[in-house]
């Protein structure tokens, strides 16, 4: 059935928030169903992404890693939504996406030699259903509608949740792929995760849109606006958005509104430029770990030690991950070569052959 | 044995892959109930439905991601862009996102995708239906470009190319689609893709093309032949990968060389083909190797194309020019 919007915008896309900055439940209506177990995990996880992240920008700066897009300040918008996906779920990130890659099943290590350029890095476990971390920007977007319909035509209980930034709703993939979605009420949850600048260009620059979760109104899909920083409101609005599809009903967009505190890449951008300190500071002021920290506290189910060891297993987790991908091979032009088709046609079977003998004398 | 048009016999290998092998889905514009603009996808809507053979939005762009996405849920999606002139909106998704899927995943995902579209000139189409725009796939890795020449090769190809595991680009010439008619087999048959078939034998000179050029340079050597001209003729019908074996075999016989294409000249396809006669066989030429190709303007649409297109003149002039170099 179409999604009917009937009276303002704000009112539909007024921004669902459960847990406040001192980690106050303000929508005990919304609050989602979770256990004790399930609460303590999902801060667990936020607390290894942001010590893993903090371990990711130092190696990329002793050059021992490569293309690497920061992530704190997203842990909730990430870990969160990912948090209520199903393990046969399918995921499609984008780069900035590498957590939710790592808590849907990718071995650290396989992110690594992702950001290092090594093609062992988008060589997946054959149980993880999921994409490599696209570039084009949106274009992660029309190939989540296709694996959607695919589940649907297979009759299958899974959904495709796809990721990008507020950027990617200025490019036409981005509606291409809610449309055809929604006209085959393909099983999707599209997570804008709208961090307000797309490098350096701010979010008011991209679109005269009052939110980004109202452009699903022209596909004809449900569209929702979430608090990034509250992981209980994302991971509710994923759920119901996973439920929504699972129903038959289709897809929904998702804008959580997010805040990267670093760079946009570790490649040179200097944030600086096209920001404040004060607004970053604004930011940080709501961090999710901080409230949800709060909260836990406040049930008693979370503690120093929990934090700790946490923290300790993140860093012990990277150091192994990091041993492991250097002592991957080292890959050579043959098997460059050899990942192009399942029988290499004439010209690349030339160019095994010569390089083949050239690394041969290298051995 | 039938008849069959070249359409017909496309018409023909879709709907004998759509009864072989039950992962085969075939999308695009119009392609559903309406059985595409030129009629290729006719009757496949009724007999397999709405679940098999479905229309999409009007985005290229998303058919191609759609394509990428079915591929990773064990589909063989055969997608239909409406005319090739349209490729551009489907650029990323095909040369980016479907080219590469193999090598991003490291062998572990595939693309059996096989993209459709009517392209060439000669039919006097609007502005930018009908450019030669293979040169630009060929230089792609990751895809194969398959360009048939008659209804045998179009059903033999088409079907290779569903069961390809890895894309491939299924060029119409617009121009071949009814023009002539031809004895196809009714069962299913393969021909390979990647291997050039010699049209024509002959001594003095060898001619190299593919597509509605086929037929011309046919023409073209006939003509020649009766003033004791005899040209070997090679259709490609493959593009990329090139089979440099068969043409580095006819020179060798031949001494002589003309490649020719209907695009335009710069850095098109006739540009590889010398460059690989130039590994392979420079010493065994006798003169360099002739190149007739269409001016480098912007490709014309409708009666422009009449002062435009190579033709058989164009042919034979370049024939005589090489053997008497």
């Amino acid at each position: 059935m179409p999604v009917n919007y009937s009276g303002k915008i704000e009112d539909f896309f007024s921004t669902l928030r459960i847990l406040d900055e001192q980690g106050h439940i303000v929508d005990q209506q919304k609050k989602p169903e979770m256990t004790n177990d399930q609460l303590r995990e999902l801060m667990r996880r936020m607390v290894y992404t942001r010590i893993w992240d903090q371990r990711a920008l130092s190696l990329n700066r002793q050059g021992r890693l490569g293309f690497y897009a920061p992530v704190s300040g997203q842990e909730a918008s990430m870990v969160a939504s990912e948090f209520a996906m199903d393990k046969g779920d399918w995921l499609l990130p984008s780069y900035r996406d590498i957590p939710q890659l790592v808590w849907h099943g990718l071995p650290l290590y396989k992110a690594f030699l992702y950001s290092r350029g090594h093609f062992e890095g988008g060589k997946y476990p054959v149980e993880l259903n999921a994409v490599m971390p696209q570039i084009i920007i949106g274009a992660q977007a029309t190939q989540t509608t296709g694996i959607a319909l695919g589940l649907k035509k297979r009759r299958k209980s899974q959904i495709a949740f796809c990721y990008f930034g507020d950027g990617a709703t200025s490019q036409g993939d981005f509606y291409e792929a809610m449309n055809f979605a929604g006209v085959y009420k393909a099983p999707a949850v599209f997570i804008c995760q709208n961090n307000r600048f797309a490098i350096s260009v701010p979010v008011e620059k991209q679109t005269a849109a009052q939110t980004l979760a109202q452009k699903a109104v022209a596909a004809g899909i449900r569209g929702i606006q979430a608090d990034g920083l509250d992981p209980l409101a994302v991971y509710a609005a994923a759920k119901e958005a996973r439920d929504h599809a699972l129903a038959g009903n289709g897809p929904t967009l998702i804008e959580t509104l997010t805040y990267r505190y670093g760079p946009h890449t570790m490649a040179g951008d200097d944030p600086t430029r096209y920001r404040t300190d004060e607004l970053t500071n604004e930011w940080e002021k709501r961090d999710p770990l901080i409230r949800f920290r709060l909260y836990l506290e406040k049930q008693g189910i979370w503690s120093r030690e929990d934090e700790e060891q946490a923290s300790a297993q993140a860093k012990d987790d990277v150091a192994k991950a990091l041993k492991q991908a250097d002592g991957v091979p080292k890959q050579k032009v043959t098997d460059l070569l050899g990942n192009m088709f399942e029988k290499p046609t004439q010209n690349v079977q030339e160019q095994i052959e010569k390089y083949g003998a050239r690394e041969g004398d290298q051995r | 044995m039938t008849q069959m048009t070249m359409i017909q016999a496309i018409t023909d290998a879709m709907r004998t892959e759509l009864r072989n092998d039950e992962n085969v889905l075939v999308f695009g514009e119009d392609v559903a109930k309406n059985g595409g603009v030129f009629r290729a996808t006719e009757g496949l809507y009724d007999e397999f439905g709405e679940e098999r053979v479905f229309d999409t939005p009007l985005a290229e762009s998303g058919i191609g991601g759609l394509a990428l996405g079915l591929a990773l849920q064990n589909y063989r999606p055969v997608m239909e862009i409406q005319f090739f002139g349209f490729v551009f909106e489907a650029m990323d998704s095909v040369a980016s996102q479907l080219a590469r899927l193999r090598y991003r995943s490291g062998g572990n995902y595939h693309a059996p995708v096989t993209i459709r579209s009517p392209f060439g000139g000669g039919v006097r189409t609007p502005e930018l239906h009908a450019d030669n725009l293979e040169g630009l796939f060929a230089q792609c890795p990751g895809l194969k470009v398959v360009i048939p020449s008659n209804p045998y090769d179009a059903k033999g190809l088409l079907i290779a190319a569903i069961r390809d595991n890895d894309p491939v680009i299924f060029l119409e010439h617009m121009k071949l689609y009814r023009s002539f008619r031809e004895e196809v087999p009714e069962e299913a048959y393969t021909v390979e893709i990647g291997k050039a078939n010699i049209v024509r034998e002959g001594k003095d000179v060898s001619i190299i093309t593919y597509g509605a050029m086929v037929r011309t340079a046919l023409k073209a050597a006939e003509q020649l032949s009766k003033e004791g001209i005899e040209c070997e003729l090679i259709d490609l019908r493959t593009i990329s990968p090139l089979d440099t074996e068969t043409i580095a075999d006819s020179i060798k016989k031949t001494n002589r060389a003309v490649v020719v294409q209907e695009a335009q000249k710069q850095a098109g396809i006739s540009a590889q083909v010398i460059a690989e006669i130039n590994d392979r066989v420079l010493l065994h030429l006798d003169a360099p190797v002739g190149r007739v190709a269409a001016p480098d303007s912007v490709f014309p649409f409708a009666a422009a194309e009449d002062v435009w297109l190579p033709n058989e003149r164009d042919i034979i002039d370049q024939v005589k020019e090489t053997l008497n170099f």
